[in-house]
């Protein structure tokens, strides 16, 4: 018994030893799965924001971080939840960059990050009922809402003069929340939806929902779908049919083989596509240059901002204390204070240490709006010629 | 009379065109159902992933002969590519009979067992496509793509309303109305036909008289198989190929041919059509139509669409319970199950 209770001492004090040197921060991701081909470079993104940290020696006094991955597999609850109550129980972290996908974000924020009171910001989960769950303040993103999305896109179509428009979007929750978002968005921009049908993925002929779509008597057609699935087949058959010409899309529906499998009837067509403009993101891909697979992929620059601002926010409260990053995250993320950068993070860790404010802009131009999440740039497209050009930031 | 017009045309457009190619494509995937039923006396659950296989093997000849430069000018390459295939298709239907079949036939099995056996046959089949050209979406179709484009139409008639004809949907019709003919001189004229059906009605009898059934039974698979493969090559070349598509095939086939009266070749086609249309008439948005043929400034408030297009596929299963229950021989007599 004896030998026992001191094995546990001299465990537990190891344990605090190795706390005291490192601050731990969880990366929960879905390194298998349907993203398994982005998550990589996502978590490299993150990691780089915290070697960036860590090489500073600014960070609470000469302290450093310590990544620690874990699988969220995107898909399954289960699994993810286990995997985030062992980061947060046995890896014992100080806060988290994740989860990714809508579904299982919303699994371990429910059930494991807030009752714990851990800090999570999640790089790309863009689900519009994030926005209203339980979160205690502890839930963030750095990726926008689709419910901004659907706002922006509305006012792309208003702006064009387009009033009554038919929207069909894809049978999930991603199809559903955006088509939902952006019809009401719409509407209240004083716009008709003549018809709002959802259609399945993966089927071989799409006449029957094109036939419906185009019987409404609308003058365009919003997609919001997948570019290689339902998305291109709805396209295709409506420009076969005569049923539209023309096309608002999603950002799910930005894809060179779209303009590849249509042709040249793409030409007049726009949409929204995430993206910002600006010196942050390029600087972020040059840093990523031979550290991940596509230095400038989705969600790389929101998984880098995360962390960042985990970094930060810990900085600005003095501790590493999970409850004292909470009451950081809103102060660093936004004005005022001085902009701070990709690859500027000892900058901001030393104004931060020297009592001063910053305004973390990052590779995204991060803007944390309503309940934590980034109020998000988009950029509006048009095909012309056959390419996609950008018409403007949103 | 113009409003009159546009209204033809709208409906010509999205229900009467696709839903004539449509038809024609089930009609040719149910006949080949059909046969089997009446021949074999089993319901072939592999016929769709035998469609798969079919236009598979054709899909691949006609890579081959696009990379030599073998073309068909305005139609597609795959027509040239189709009698490969069918030969194929015959070759794994043969093989399977042999080696699956054939020991139930020998052991005078019950149906049921046939119909479970056929269920592994699918599987199988369904393995062996996806194995060879994989599981996505593959395009094959080359040569003109539409007979008549909707602008064109417009144009040239002064409407407001477009009609489009794409060659797949006039390739389908022509070719499904050949086969037909063909199908029907070969069960109603030649030697081996009559065999067929003799074997059909009535097998002890059909012995009795000297009918080789190895050799009936060898005719079935290859028009079975021929069937099918041309099925599924029209389906393919009108829509697009991806093996799961074929495998949902089956339901809508199935219907075609119970509707129609399950072992009746002429019910086949009639249930192929009947099945077609009530996908697409049932699902469609009347309203602009209404439009035309109502009064002037007179609009329906709704769209005027029975069922949503999330209801597709219901359509055929409640059109084959309704006639299970109310005339469970289908339209023409065919036999009970």
């Amino acid at each position: 018994m004896k030998k026992v209770l001191m094995a546990t001492a001299a465990l537990s004090l190891m344990a605090g030893v190795a706390q005291a040197d490192a601050v731990k921060v969880g990366i929960i991701l879905g390194f298998t799965g349907p993203i398994e081909s982005l998550t990589p470079d996502m978590a490299a993104g993150a990691e780089l924001a915290m070697k960036e940290v860590s090489e500073s020696g600014m960070f609470l006094d000469g302290s450093t971080i310590e990544p620690v991955r874990a699988d969220s597999t995107c898909v399954d609850a289960a699994a993810a939840t286990a995997a985030a109550e062992r980061l947060i129980t046995s890896d014992n972290v100080a806060a988290i960059m994740g989860a990714d996908c809508s579904g299982v974000t919303t699994a371990i924020a429910n059930n494991v990050g807030v009752p714990n009171g851990v800090v999570m910001i999640s790089p790309s989960a863009t689900s519009p009922a994030l926005s209203d769950i339980e979160d205690n303040g502890f839930f963030f993103r750095t990726a926008p809402s689709d419910a901004r999305q659907g706002d922006v896109l509305a006012n792309v179509i208003k702006d064009k003069g387009y009033d009554n428009v038919a929207v069909t979007y894809t049978n999930n929750d991603y199809g559903k929340g955006f088509a939902d978002a952006f019809q009401a968005a719409y509407e209240a921009l004083g716009g008709s939806v003549a018809i709002s049908a959802a259609h399945e993925d993966g089927k071989a002929d799409y006449s029957a929902e094109v036939g419906a779509l185009s019987a409404a008597g609308a003058d365009l057609l919003v997609v919001l779908g997948y570019v290689d699935q339902g998305g291109l087949g709805i396209i295709r058959t409506s420009l076969d049919t005569g049923a539209f010409d023309t096309f608002a899309l999603g950002d799910g529906m930005f894809g060179d083989s779209l303009i590849e499998n249509i042709g040249d009837d793409l030409n007049g067509t726009f949409g929204t596509v995430p993206g910002s403009e600006g010196e942050g993101a390029a600087k972020l891909a040059e840093m990523l240059d031979g550290i991940a697979d596509n230095a400038s992929g989705p969600y790389t620059g929101e998984s880098y901002d995360a962390a960042a601002l985990i970094a930060l926010a810990a900085q600005a409260a003095g501790s590493a204390d999970r409850a004292a990053i909470q009451s950081k995250i809103l102060d660093v993320a936004n004005a005022p204070g001085e902009p701070i950068g990709p690859g500027e993070l000892a900058k901001g860790l030393e104004i931060l240490k020297n009592g001063g404010e910053i305004d973390y802009v990052g590779a995204t131009n991060v803007e944390l709006i309503g309940a934590g999440e980034a109020a998000g740039s988009y950029r509006e497209y048009e095909v012309k010629d056959g390419a996609f050009e950008t018409v403007t930031f949103r | 009379m113009e409003d009159i017009l546009n209204a033809i045309v709208l409906l010509s457009n999205f229900v009467i065109v696709p839903g004539l190619a449509y038809g024609a494509q089930l009609a040719l995937g149910a006949l080949g159902v059909t046969l089997i039923y009446a021949v074999l006396r089993f319901s072939n659950f592999a016929h769709g992933d035998l469609m798969a296989f079919g236009t598979m093997a054709v899909i691949l000849v006609t890579w081959t002969f696009q990379s030599v430069g073998i073309s068909a000018g305005p139609v597609p390459t795959a027509l040239l590519a189709l009698p490969f295939g069918i030969l194929a298709a015959i070759g794994i239907s043969l093989l399977f009979d042999r080696s699956v079949y054939k020991f139930y036939r020998t052991k005078k099995s019950p149906p049921v067992v046939f119909v479970i056996a056929s269920v592994g046959v699918m599987f199988m089949l369904n393995g062996i496509v996806r194995f060879i050209i994989g599981p996505g979406d593959q395009n094959f179709s080359d040569g003109g793509r539409f007979l008549i484009k909707a602008r064109e139409f417009k144009e040239m008639t002064g409407l407001n309303e477009g009609l489009a004809i794409k060659t797949s949907q006039g390739i389908t019709i022509i070719v499904a109305f050949l086969v037909m003919i063909a199908l029907f001189w070969f069960l109603q004229k030649s030697r081996t036909g009559k065999a067929m059906r003799a074997y059909s009605d009535n097998e002890d009898l059909a012995l009795l008289s000297g009918i080789n059934p190895d050799r009936v039974v060898l005719y079935t698979w290859i028009i079975a198989a021929a069937l099918a493969t041309i099925a599924g090559t029209l389906y393919g070349l009108d829509k697009s190929f991806k093996p799961f598509t074929y495998f949902q095939l089956l339901l809508p086939i199935f219907a075609a041919a119970i509707v129609g009266g399950i072992g009746n070749p002429l019910g086949a086609i009639a249930g192929g059509f009947v099945i077609a249309f009530s996908e697409v008439t049932v699902t469609y948005a009347y309203k602009k139509f209404l439009i035309y043929l109502g009064p002037e400034g007179w609009a329906p408030d709704g769209l005027v669409q029975l069922l949503s297009t999330d209801y597709k596929f219901a359509v055929s299963f409640v059109i084959l319970v309704l006639v299970l229950l109310i005339r469970p021989t289908g339209i023409f007599k065919g036999k009970v199950i």
